[in-house]
Order: C-alpha cells, then structure tokens, then sequence
C-alpha cells in the first residue's frame, strides 16, 4: 500500500506495478483508477487518512486475494487532489480472469465502504466534509446505545 | 487512562479519561451533545483493531478511535 500527499503520478505508478510482476506469471491484471471530476464547481477534493487501520484493512485484503492465487495493490492521495488529477489507484493480478474480475469488484466496494479514508470538497477555497456521499463503517453505532450492562 | 480520539471531520480534540469497558467511553461521550450527535454513524478501534464490542474491556493506556463515515477514492 502506497500514501502521497496530493494527485497520483498513476502511470508511473501503474508502470511499475506492472514492472514488479512482469515474471510472476499473472495473467490477468485489472487496474482501477479514480479521477476527480469537475462538478459542482470544486476545484478539488481532499483526504484525510487514518493509517494504521487503512494498514490493517488492506492487510486483509493482501491475505484474502492470496488465499484465491491474487494479489492487490493501491495507492491513495492524502491532502488536496484537484479536479481532472486522481487520488486512487487500485489493481488486482490473478491467475486468471474471473477471479480478477471477482476480487476488484469485491475490494474497491469494501475499499468505498470501509477503508479508514474521509473526503472533503474544496469549495471557495474551503474545506467541506462529504457527508452526503460518505458511508458508516461495518459496526458503526455501537456508542449510541442506551441499554445497560 | 484511557485516550479517546476523533477522527477525520470529527472537531473535537482528544480526551483522556477513566474507563474499564467501551461501554463507559459510550456513556461519557453520549453526555457531550457536540460528540454524541455522530455517536449512531461512527465506528470505533481499541488500539487501531476495529471493535464491535460494547462490552470490550479496556486498560490504561489503550487508545479509543472514533470513525465517522468514510469515502475513499
């Protein structure tokens, strides 16, 4: 797993990725990229990043594809990414293709719904907390109970 | 001692306070009216392993994460 701070130089990224696993037989390799788009008038999008269990949630990941013969990969932007520039690069190499198929579908979901990851527009030069578009993790809510013990 | 922290878009600078299970850190963050309105959306990590537990005992010294909503990509 790979952090920068602002946009991914996602061919360099992509480049050597493809480099590393040039002889490890896969043969299939399906990249996923996000691009930020220009809506809204943003001029850009921002991240805040909980690393130690973004670490742990893609650790699970790793063990999870290799149990299936895969590997997955990414890398994500933390701070301002601007619009037309990407902050997410992800890539599952399998043996062979449904599998790939399978595990990046599977992955960039969980990725959405449970990686440690929160996202701001930048509007007006502020910094505005995507609430509408964000998720509650698995779990969420147990702090809001009343009942006793 | 128990450190509790907020993460992501949570303004709320981390607290320290005395507390043998979640349930506690619950029971004191339901009385703090700007925290507990994210209390029924957020997640939370004892030492940075995500928890389901309200029951999960905790020491001094461990660490309580609190996760609101995410959105990665």
């Amino acid at each position: 797993m790979e952090l920068y701070q602002g946009s991914l130089d996602i061919k360099s990224i992509f480049s050597r990725w493809l480099d590393e696993e040039r002889e490890s037989n896969y043969g299939a390799f399906i990249p996923f990229i996000g691009t930020i788009r220009a809506e809204n008038n943003i001029e850009a999008l921002s991240f805040d990043i909980y690393e130690p269990i973004l670490e742990s949630w893609f650790n699970g990941w790793v063990e999870r594809a290799k149990k299936r013969g895969a590997k997955v990969k990414m890398a994500h932007s933390i701070g301002d990414v601007p619009v037309h520039t990407s902050s997410y690069i992800s890539a599952v190499f399998s043996p062979k293709r449904r599998v790939a198929l399978e595990l990046i579908d599977e992955f960039v979901e969980d990725f959405k719904a449970n990686a440690p990851i929160w996202k701001y527009d930048i509007l007006d030069g502020r910094r505005i907390y995507a609430e509408d578009r964000s998720t509650p993790m698995s779990g969420s809510g147990i702090l809001a109970s009343k009942e006793d013990n | 001692m128990v450190k509790i922290e907020f993460l992501g878009p949570i303004e709320q600078e981390s607290l320290e306070i005395e507390a043998n299970s979640l349930k506690d850190v619950a029971n004191f963050l339901q009385n703090i009216e700007s925290i507990n309105s994210w209390l029924d959306r957020c997640a939370v990590a004892v030492n940075s392993q995500m928890c389901n537990d309200l029951s999960k005992k905790l020491n001094s010294g461990d660490v309580v994460s609190i996760l609101p909503p995410v959105c990665g990509g």
